[in-house]
């Protein structure tokens, strides 16, 4: 099912943490809810799911209005940062959880946990409590278990922010693989641009409990609205007005026209990406990604003069 | 060497001022034999204030144990005003005397007392088994309340969270979800209550008038027989005391093994 946040204001004392948010998550998506701390994107998550009450608007889960139904009769299965695991339950009982407070046939029960653990690979460590689990184990078991209530929305909070890089990586292919198979609307809300961007097929810009820019992608990073996301979605170099991506920035031995001098001050070289810093004449100070390919035909060193010119920069308009 | 020192330092400072006296009262219930001292024990007034501490520890008990975690909760799930000074107020019963206790009753229930009238309706509190449970229950209220709060605060809130959006109403989460939570914190609060329960002499012993047969608890039963120079008695009962210690003090280990391993 679609969800609807409409004009929804939350305050906290005299913080405003959501300010006449609005946003529309098409049904069957994975959407992410993207922003620094503080922007308002958990409280916007935790609103939808009908923990935090909003001074106003409205929350809409298919058609129907949720604002003042209590959480546990939203429908919505809830995933979060550090697992919420019940720490005096088995991998088994957590997964049943929803199911058995529901009453269900112990037979039906049974049939769902298995499949569930099937699906997140856990098949083995039913019996186990969560202390004997690894972080990534425990956030897959808190996924089964929200997915057990077959909920029309699932709810992501920061689901791989306690883990480490790698297992964070294996785990955003391995949910962009689930929602293929489930289908179920769901939202993630995230901090890390790249994660938004691996993962979803819709993202929303939140700042200072605002909405800055919904769109694909592809479209934020092409087209992004305004400084904010423009420096958000991916690294920039501010030169007086206008934004240029550090790959749209071309280093010329020669100088030629449109050019600026500037000197190398470090190469860090990432394998196939290759950075390099730089500082211009006037002291403002640029970065470069390079193909490793360019990189060596460049030659960079230390202290090295260059010429540069942007390939492509944006120009906001004031305001 | 200096580990030595510590350790029979230690072990030495526990001996003189703990087992010693303890040691002494065991010896002198059992100089004369077994016969005496269960004889002592098993006088009908000996028998009836040990029922009656077991009855004051059997109403102050749950009632703490009920009203600790509703209060523990409150105080650590829950913005009121006024929340900084009930939890100031709920360490008043351990930093009082109880004997201060037992006088502001007997001020509260007595003639010309607030509540004083009572008495004029039939209801007596003074002198009398329901003064004696509010004293006790009084000093013995921290307990579980100083138990679980630390706790709540530790376990935090996702989990009973993330019960309530897999469906669970407000009492399924408590049921469920925090009440396994804090159970062994409870376990430990109602040993304590309890130890403090049986215990009480101060604030009972003011409220109850001591009256030989009815109102006299076990503490103060040994006290009577100690003055009256009935010291056999006065040991026995004591043993009886002191096993009931013993055996809270088991329970404490029981409950909590962490110790062991740091």
């Amino acid at each position: 099912m679609g969800i609807a946040a409409i004009d929804v204001t939350k305050r906290f004392g005299s913080y405003t943490a959501l300010d006449n948010v609005s946003v529309t998550i098409p049904e069957g998506s994975l959407t992410a809810l993207l922003g620094p701390s503080g922007s308002g994107k958990s409280t916007l998550l935790r609103v939808i799911a009908g923990l935090e009450q909003p001074e106003s608007g409205r929350v809409l889960i298919g058609e129907e209005d949720m604002t003042n139904r209590p959480a546990r009769a939203r429908g919505v299965g809830m995933v979060f940062q550090h697992y919420a695991a019940f720490k005096h339950m088995t991998v088994w009982d957590n997964v049943a959880f929803g199911l058995t407070i529901r009453k269900r046939p112990k037979a039906e029960v049974a049939d769902r946990v298995h499949e569930l653990l099937e699906l997140v690979q856990l098949e083995g460590l039913a019996k186990r409590y969560p202390s004997q689990l690894s972080g990534g184990q425990r956030q897959r078991m808190a996924l089964a278990r929200a997915l057990a209530v077959e909920p029309s929305v699932l709810l992501l909070d920061e689901p791989f922010g306690a883990l480490d890089a790698r297992v964070r990586k294996e785990l955003r292919a391995w949910l962009r693989r689930l929602h293929d198979e489930v289908h179920v609307t769901t939202i993630i809300v995230t901090h890390d641009q790249e994660e938004a961007m691996e993962v979803a097929g819709q993202i929303v810009v939140l700042n200072a409990g605002r909405v800055e820019q919904v769109g694909s992608p592809r479209e934020l990073y092409d087209e992004p609205a305004n400084e904010f996301v423009m420096s958000f979605v991916g690294p920039v170099n501010r030169v007086g007005d206008t934004f240029v991506r550090p790959h749209d920035v071309e280093v010329r031995l020669e100088p030629e026209e449109g050019c600026t001098e500037a000197m190398v001050e470090r190469v860090v070289h990432l394998g196939f990406e290759v950075r390099v810093e730089l500082v211009r004449d006037d002291g403002q100070h640029l970065l470069v990604q390079l193909t490793q390919e360019e990189a060596e035909q460049l030659e960079l060193e230390r202290g090295q003069i260059v010429y540069v010119r942007p390939r492509h920069e944006t120009v906001f308009s004031a305001g | 060497m200096s580990k030595y020192v510590l350790r029979f330092g230690a072990l030495g400072y526990l001996t003189l001022l703990l087992l010693v006296p303890v040691g002494f009262v065991f010896y002198r219930a059992f100089e004369h034999g077994v016969g005496p001292a269960w004889d002592a024990v098993t006088s009908p007034q000996a028998v009836h204030a040990l029922e009656l501490t077991l009855l004051m520890a059997a109403i102050a008990v749950p009632a703490n144990t009920v009203f600790g975690v509703i209060l523990a909760l409150a105080l650590v799930r829950s913005r009121f005003p006024g929340r900084g000074l009930v939890n100031a107020i709920v360490d008043l019963p351990l930093a009082l005397s109880p004997v201060v206790v037992g006088l502001a009753l007997f001020l509260l229930y007595g003639r010309g007392g607030w509540l004083g009238g009572l008495a004029d309706h039939g209801i007596k509190i003074l002198f009398a088994v329901p003064g004696m449970v509010l004293a006790t229950m009084f000093v013995s209220l921290p307990f579980v309340v100083r138990e679980v709060v630390p706790v709540l605060r530790e376990i935090g809130t996702e989990q009973e969270q993330a019960a309530e959006t897999l469906g669970a109403r407000p009492f399924q989460v408590f049921r469920k979800i925090t009440l396994p939570a804090i159970r062994w914190a409870v376990a430990y609060g109602v040993v304590l209550t309890t130890a403090r329960a049986i215990g009480e002499f101060g604030a009972v012993s003011v409220v109850s008038g001591k009256i030989q047969g009815r109102t006299e608890t076990l503490p103060l039963y040994v006290q009577a027989q100690f003055e009256n120079f009935e010291v056999q008695a006065a040991y026995a009962a004591s043993v009886v005391l002191a096993l009931i210690a013993v055996a809270t003090v088991v329970g404490l280990r029981a409950f909590h093994p962490r110790e062991e391993e740091s």
